[in-house]
């Protein structure tokens, strides 16, 4: 793999080939916000919050950080402008379905939003698909699944597997963001659970 | 069954089928596309089976074709070799068709075209809905049963094939359809050559090529009626393609609600199987390459070409991050090069006349024609071809016919549901790409529907919207949240509550959603809103700060009313109302009970044109009721003045 150096918020950053625009974030302290992203697990881009601009050949566009690889000499803002805008818009949409949520609360706070911008409608679920996904890519089981389209998705055990697989796991309990997972399955509380191993908190 | 493995075999074969035609012989051709299908075509058929059977006329060919383009008048029904139009052909005309035309040689004048003054219009050409067309794409369809590849042969059929196998090097194709300029016709308006190029240059010795036949826009059926009417002519741009970029393997994705696509489809890979035109070696040139069809299963998502292809491996058809390209990295990580069905049957023409002759026709950056599919209010509905570059008002007036019931034109919505709005000022823009982006909607892939002043802006921008939320696959937040958000706004205030701030709401909704989405779904998602915010802004006033529709299309922000002055008490809306929301009684004023009105306007449509006495109000408060029992003024009830 060869070396690569690009520009992240002003600072000259080297990194390999490969390796997203998040990741090379993160390297050198560079936080950007993420709901979806996790190191175990292949990048989903489904959160859109690590929405970074990026600017090459005098052209400027918002790309999801957690899959955009790092390219030479690109110039990467973190939290300009229309970044900041989006955000701010994303936090309070979710904030709507997960109010309370500390993640989104932090995230909020970090980006000024309004919380009574759009009307509560809370289920919980963001659907980042950590779940979905860590079942998926590190268990392998595929035994919690996305059901429906648009705002009536939802993350299901198909009970099947789950029957097999689940009870000797629980291990997509605790890497749901908003804890909504184990609560709605009686094992926690929202509020009270631990948080797993999450990069960006 | 011949088995064609040279191109002096399929030569052959074509000269055979010439020397057997006999173009004196009679012949019944009838549409059998999607539109006449609903008009009872196949009804018509049978009734001309069992009307030539019982006059003996077993000379007389019957031909079932695809789509002509005018669905309005269906069934179409051309009697060869005299070029004799029948529209609007019923079973029970049969009868008559086959005696008078086939039997006794006359016109049965009542079938035929009438122009405005009253002339028959025998020759379906000449008529002036097809009149200003160029139907290069499109115009073999009525000649050619799908059905029976020998017609397609018969027509010049597999010609550009063998031209591009035999006679050219891949790299020459190649760089035909890139020097013809084509663009994409599903909705991106992408360069296929450069996209073809990419395939073509990308690493890797498994290859694939797609059609892209997932056409779901509502109002839309330029796709289907292709797929349906002539496969074959997209077959054939498909082999062409996959012979220049190095495929082996192909695939058409057709949305379930096609099944007649997909059984001609079937039949016509089946066909061209049998002939040596699909398989180990194409025409016995050694290229080896066959197709799989694909059934979509309802995701309107799918037709997005990262979602198309997890869709074909067997994944859920939900849009990936592209930023490698899926000309460089699609199914199953090859390297596959995706197209709409209008584009790949626009190959084979490319390469038969040339690049330069399709270069001739179009605009400066839009080349060649464009299937419209022209719906809504307008006069002559049904499937168009013209050359890029038309103006809109000419597609609208000169083929569409105008406006029914000579109502007022509003607008024209382009682009489906990532489309816009284009109102009358707009309305002598030519038609092709970019002007159409310049005018705030989208070329998309070729939905035209005609809107007229009976059409509420904010309504239609939240039917859109409606359909987006419902078809957002939901994996990413600002597509899924956003959507959601603002269609909130558009229900609340096309239901009569909406407040300042709103409009700003949606622009401040729409940039994100627009700007933060993943793909394309989102990424064009708001622009319904945002052309009908950007032309028709003072209807979006009038709902949130006049709580009027100005259309009279809003049920929460009009009225029904009865003039009190004008009711001649003739019991007719009072009959007709489904609730039993009007009061009144002989020779007494009918009043509405604004409470019990369901607004559902049959009153204002039985209400006896020559008193004219129900009125749609709306953004003025409903005058107060005449006390019950007021006698109407002068003459009796239900009696003519």
């Amino acid at each position: 793999m060869s070396e690569i150096s690009l520009t992240i918020d002003g600072r000259e950053v080297v990194t390999q080939e490969g390796v997203t625009i998040l990741e090379a974030a993160r390297e050198v302290g560079v936080d950007i916000p993420a709901l979806c992203a996790h190191e175990l697990l292949a990048p989903y881009g489904g959160c859109r919050l690590c929405t970074v601009e990026i600017a090459k050949g005098g052209r400027s566009r918002l790309v999801a950080s957690c899959v955009y690889p790092a390219e030479q000499g690109l110039d990467v803002k973190t939290e300009s402008d229309s970044v900041v805008e989006g955000r701010k818009l994303i936090l309070e949409m979710l904030l709507a379905r997960a109010p309370g949520v500390e993640v989104l609360r932090e995230y909020g706070k970090r980006y000024g939003v309004d919380v009574d911008k759009f009307e509560i409608e809370a289920n919980y679920c963001i659907l980042c698909g950590l779940c979905v996904r860590y079942c998926a890519e590190v268990k392998g089981a595929c035994a919690i699944g996305f059901v429906g389209r648009g705002v009536d998705r939802e993350v299901m055990f198909q009970p099947e597997i789950a029957a097999r697989e689940c009870p000797s796991c629980g291990e997509c309990f605790k890497i749901c963001p908003t804890g909504v997972l184990p609560s709605n399955y009686g094992m926690a509380r929202v509020p009270h659970f631990d948080w797993p191993a999450n990069p960006f908190r | 069954v011949p088995r064609l493995n040279s191109v002096a075999d399929l030569e052959a074969y074509r000269s055979r089928l010439h020397a057997a035609e006999d173009a004196t012989r009679p012949c019944v051709t009838i549409c059998s596309g999607t539109g006449c299908h609903a008009s009872r075509s196949d009804k018509v058929y049978e009734a001309f089976v069992e009307e030539l059977g019982r006059n003996g006329l077993s000379q007389v060919q019957i031909l079932r074709t695809g789509c002509h383009g005018f669905c309005e008048r269906g069934t179409i029904v051309t009697i060869l070799p005299q070029e004799v139009t029948y529209l609007q052909v019923k079973p029970e005309d049969a009868a008559e068709i086959v005696q008078t035309t086939l039997v006794g040689g006359e016109v049965v004048g009542r079938l035929v075209y009438h122009d405005d003054e009253g002339l028959e219009i025998l020759r379906e050409d000449e008529i002036p809905f097809y009149a200003p067309q160029t139907p290069l794409v499109f115009g073999l369809n009525r000649f050619i049963d799908p059905n029976d590849i020998d017609t397609y042969i018969a027509h010049g059929g597999y010609a550009s094939l063998a031209k591009a196998l035999f006679e050219m090097s891949p790299e020459q194709v190649l760089d035909e359809v890139k020097t013809a300029e084509l663009r994409g016709r599903g909705g991106g308006g992408f360069p296929a050559g450069a996209k073809w190029q990419t395939t073509r240059d990308a690493p890797g010795d498994i290859k694939y090529v797609v059609v892209n036949a997932d056409e779901g826009d509502p109002g839309a059926y330029m796709d289907r009626s292709l797929l349906e009417g002539n496969p074959h002519r997209v077959l054939e741009g498909l082999i062409i393609g996959a012979y220049a970029m190095g495929a082996h393997q192909g695939f058409v994705y057709v949305r379930q609600e096609y099944p007649i696509a997909v059984e001609n489809l079937t039949v016509a890979l089946q066909q061209a199987r049998d002939y040596g035109l699909l398989g180990p070696s194409v025409l016995g040139s050694g290229f080896a390459f066959d197709v799989t069809i694909h059934r979509g299963a309802g995701a309107f998502v799918s037709g997005e070409s990262s979602a198309l292809m997890s869709a074909i491996e067997g994944h859920v058809g939900e849009p990936k991050p592209k930023y490698v390209r899926t000309a460089v990295s699609g199914i199953w990580g090859r390297p596959t090069n995706l197209n709409n069905v209008e584009t790949w049957a626009t190959i084979p023409l490319i390469i038969e006349k040339g690049a330069e002759w399709f270069r001739g026709i179009g605009t400066e950056n839009s080349k060649g024609t464009k299937i419209f599919s022209l719906v809504g209010k307008v006069n002559n509905t049904g499937l168009v071809e013209v050359p890029m570059g038309m103006p809109l008002r000419q597609v609208v007036y000169e083929i569409g016919g105008g406006i029914p019931k000579n109502r007022k034109f509003k607008a024209v919505q382009t682009g489906g549901p990532s489309g816009g709005v284009i109102p009358e000022a707009l309305l002598d823009i030519p038609v092709d790409f970019d002007e159409l982006d310049r005018a705030g909607s989208m070329m998309g892939s070729g939905g035209m529907i005609v809107m007229d002043e009976d059409t509420c802006m904010v309504d239609t921008a939240r039917y859109y919207l409606n359909f987006l939320s419902e078809e957002s696959c939901g994996k990413c937040v600002p597509c899924r949240e956003g959507i959601y958000q603002m269609l909130e706004v558009l229900n609340r205030i096309t239901a009569g509550e909406g407040v300042e701030g709103d409009i700003e709401l949606l622009e401040e909704i729409s940039q994100v959603v627009k700007r933060f989405s993943l793909c394309a779904l989102g990424g064009t998602a708001p622009n319904p809103v945002l052309s009908t915010l950007r032309h028709f802004q003072d209807e979006y006033e009038a709902h949130i700060y006049d709580k009027r529709c100005p259309s009279g299309v809003c049920k929460a922000l009009i009225s029904y009313y009865i003039d009190p002055e004008k009711c001649r008490a003739c019991m007719l809306c009072l009959k007709n109302c489904p609730v039993e929301a009007i009061t009144g009684a002989r020779k007494e004023v009918h009043v509405i009970d604004q409470a019990k009105c369901t607004k559902c306007g049959a009153c204002a449509e039985v209400c006896p044109a020559r008193y004219d006495a129900v009125a749609k109000i709306s953004g003025v408060p409903v005058p107060e009721p005449v006390a019950a029992g007021t006698q109407v003024i002068g003459k009796r009830g239900g009696e003519d003045e």
